[in-house]
């Protein structure tokens, strides 16, 4: 990793993909494909940042995201520790700004969010001097998901600019579509959603994408389809059709693949709900590259911690 | 029996019509005169209001001051003296405390804690049903009989449409108005903000426009049926204003308020996830707060009422979706409509002052007892305005328990310079206070 970055992130913390500006969710993209060569070629980068340390600081389960942090934090030589705190044991909000003032009063360099409230990244920015990362609040935002999403088209598609990407299923609750719609629709791609007509609303269209009136459509020519699972923890009941009848209506499995564009990848956040959203058998499909997605969060990650310490003085 | 002068200021009175310089002689609490060079006329006090506009007393009917049970937000001293420092001189206070007011023995407490708070005076809302649970009708007469000034279930709506008609019809019969909070709570949900492409974007519930609106439409209907007085509270979007209008047009007994926050605010106000831009119902777009602005320009609202909610800074302080509703209204009412409104030129001084004294006064039918207007004979609620002295929102600025305020640090040119409650001065701004200070000291030199 000899090439330097030619421009600082705009942004000191990485708390929504809207705040990013296209140069900025560039850099991170090229800085990505750097570390990646780099660990391709078992080059050691663990002298990268010395002396810092990451608090991960997790007011919602989730092991993927943390490992992932961890990891990307590991290989960067960054001292990671682990704080899991499920939001229900505490009382809601209160406790979020003054766990979040004593950690920082230790003088961590990161702290990685996550919660269940819309907005919590931005408190905790307001009260901490450590580079936040939003490691997903509430329906808001998970920028990094996004940000491996966009590095993981780019390396299988080519651009994303021009790109037609189908995103299919729960869009309201979900932060990852927040994040992608953000990150697609900044970088050019052209984006359909379609799902449940209560969780797939209309009101899309004021963020730039179309909202398709059938499946078939929304997959007609897609270059990319993105599958999201029923986030039934988030929502009101009755608004998320039953298992079955969402597989009829909106799973995905061979045949309607073969309405997407030629070369076209298939791609989801996790956890996969298999025989759901998706046919289990396609998740071996060549066309699937949901492990990939994983394998590159942890490059993204890099990439990201490497470059907000250099936006910091 | 004192007598008192105010003079040297311009009278803007719009329940009379009147905008000229005048003095104001008052008498025992009364005001006594108004006219042209009163000061040959015997008094023992003398107030210079030069450069300064005398206008009737402001009356907000509907605040809410959290005692009894909420005493770390607000008492009704703490909530009496913010009001008078923004210029009111009779606010109404709504009867969601714990107890709720729903009896006459809460409804006397509220009275009695009024007059020993020295300040703006404290009118209690009686609840339309009992602990507010939208179930058992509360007693009326027995309320009324204790002081109450109107009803209200506000902070929730009575969801049972047959109770609502009930209420109404013996409403109608003692000639009380019921102020309705309309809101589908079913269509509220968990929501948090308004539903629209700010709520979509900060991934936030939202509560849709006609969580408001389909109540404001069946207590209209329900209203025309019964005959019995109904003002809609704090109208927040178009669709309400439209069911409104309509029934309105076909003879029910409605008026309707706007809050200030409603006629300056719109959902961009939480883009940051900002806990004091929350509050039922929730700030709309821009089209409905043009609306909403026409609405009261063209009489579809009457008058303008704060929605005063102090809550503590801990509760606030927190995220968007665990916050409590509501934001203070008292101190920036008059300032933040004066600047927004009044400064550019789209309204006149008169016009704000008419929607601020005598409009709500008739909406709570105490226009008949002289309120909202500067008539001899009736209490002397006088506010004093100063226009042009600039001064920032702090909280050191801030006289109730709270700060949950989306105007903190915001710059404002004009605030109540004085105001008096049956003729006695109960706040005075800085530079009033000096002013009377200075003409004490030349007084006493004098003699």
């Amino acid at each position: 990793m000899t090439v330097a970055t030619p421009q600082h992130l705009s942004v000191k913390s990485l708390l929504a993909i809207e705040d990013l500006s296209n140069q900025d969710i560039l850099a991170i993209l090229d800085e990505t494909a750097r570390i990646k060569q780099a660990c391709a070629c078992n080059e050691d980068l663990r002298h990268t940042l010395p002396n810092r340390t990451l608090v991960n600081l997790f007011f919602e389960n989730s092991t993927r995201t943390r490992l992932s942090f961890e990891i990307a934090a590991r290989k960067l030589g960054v001292d990671v520790v682990n704080f899991e705190a499920p939001s229900s044991s505490l009382t809601k909000g209160e406790s979020l700004i003054d766990t979040v003032r004593t950690i920082d009063a230790m003088r961590p360099d990161f702290l990685v969010v996550r919660h269940s409230s819309s907005g919590a990244a931005h408190i905790v920015q307001s009260h901490a001097r450590a580079a936040i990362l939003n490691a997903g609040d509430g329906a808001h935002e998970h920028p990094t998901q996004s940000l491996l999403d966009c590095f993981t088209i780019r390396e299988a598609v080519g651009a994303i600019e021009g790109a037609s990407i189908a995103i299919i299923g729960d869009l309201l609750y979900s932060r990852v579509a927040r994040s992608n719609v953000f990150a697609f629709t900044k970088l050019g791609a052209n984006v359909t959603i379609f799902g449940p007509p209560a969780l797939a609303p209309g009101s899309f269209r004021t963020l730039g994408v179309t909202v398709a009136r059938s499946l078939e459509e929304a997959l007609d020519g897609a270059n990319v389809v993105y599958l999201l699972r029923i986030q039934r923890e988030r929502q009101a009941d009755g608004l998320a059709p039953a298992p079955a009848e969402y597989r009829r209506l909106f799973g995905i499995d061979e045949t309607r693949l073969s309405f997407t564009a030629p070369g076209a990848i298939l791609m989801h956040p996790g956890p996969v709900n298999r025989d759901v959203e998706i046919d289990a058998h396609l998740l071996n499909h060549p066309c699937s590259v949901i492990e990939t997605q994983v394998e590159n969060g942890v490059f993204v990650r890099m990439a990201v911690l490497k470059l907000l310490v250099e936006a910091r003085p | 029996m004192t007598t008192t002068l105010i003079h040297s200021g311009a009278v803007v009175d719009p329940s009379q019509n009147l905008h000229a310089p005048m003095d104001i002689l008052i008498h025992d609490g009364c005001i006594a005169r108004l006219g042209q060079s009163l000061s040959h006329e015997p008094h023992e006090h003398t107030f210079d209001a030069s450069g300064l506009f005398i206008t009737p007393g402001f009356i907000d009917i509907h605040a809410h001051l959290r005692e009894p049970g909420g005493e770390s937000s607000e008492t009704i001293h703490s909530g009496a003296r913010a009001a008078a420092a923004g210029g009111f001189t009779t606010v109404f206070a709504m009867p969601n405390t714990n107890p709720t007011c729903d009896s006459p023995l809460i409804a006397r407490s509220t009275l009695d804690r009024s007059r020993q708070a020295r300040a703006a005076r404290v009118i209690p809302i009686g609840s339309v049903t009992k602990g507010l649970a939208g179930e058992e009708l509360t007693d009326y007469s027995a309320l009324q009989a204790a002081g109450v000034g109107a009803l209200s279930d506000d902070g929730r709506p009575v969801a049972n449409a047959d109770r609502m008609r009930r209420a109404l019809e013996l409403a109608a019969q003692l000639d009380l108005v019921i102020l309705d909070h309309c809101e589908d709570l079913s269509l509220t949900g968990a929501g948090v903000m308004h539903e629209g492409v700010i709520s979509l974007r900060l991934g936030v519930s939202g509560i849709p426009r006609q969580a408001e609106s389909l109540i404001v439409a069946r207590d209209g209907a329900l209203s025309a049926m019964t005959g019995g007085r109904l003002h809609i509270c704090h109208v927040s979007n178009i669709e309400s204003i439209e069911a409104i209008r309509h029934w309105k047009s076909r003879g029910a007994p409605i008026t309707a308020e706007v809050s200030p926050h409603h006629l300056l605010l719109t959902d961009e106000r939480l883009a940051n996830y900002d806990t004091n831009a929350k509050m039922k119902p929730p700030l709309c777009e821009e089209s409905d707060r043009q609306a909403l602005i026409k609405a009261l320009e063209d009489g579809t609202i009457d008058c303008i009422a704060t929605d005063h909610a102090p809550h503590s800074q801990q509760s606030k302080h927190t995220t968007l979706d665990a916050a409590p509703f509501g934001i203070l209204g008292f101190q920036t009412a008059f300032p933040a409509i004066y600047e927004g409104f009044v400064v550019p030129g789209r309204w006149s001084l008169d016009f704000l002052v008419e929607k601020l004294t005598i409009a709500p006064a008739r909406v709570v039918n105490l226009d008949s007892q002289g309120a909202g207007a500067l008539t001899p004979g009736s209490a002397a609620d006088i506010t004093l305005l100063d226009l042009n002295s600039p001064w920032r929102l702090t909280e050191d600025c801030i006289l109730s328990r709270s700060t949950n305020t989306p105007w903190l640090g915001a710059q404002f040119r004009a605030q109540a310079a004085g105001v008096f409650v049956d003729g006695r001065l109960v706040h005075a701004s800085e530079t009033f206070a000096n002013r009377i200070a200075k003409a004490r000291d030349i007084e006493q030199h004098a003699r």
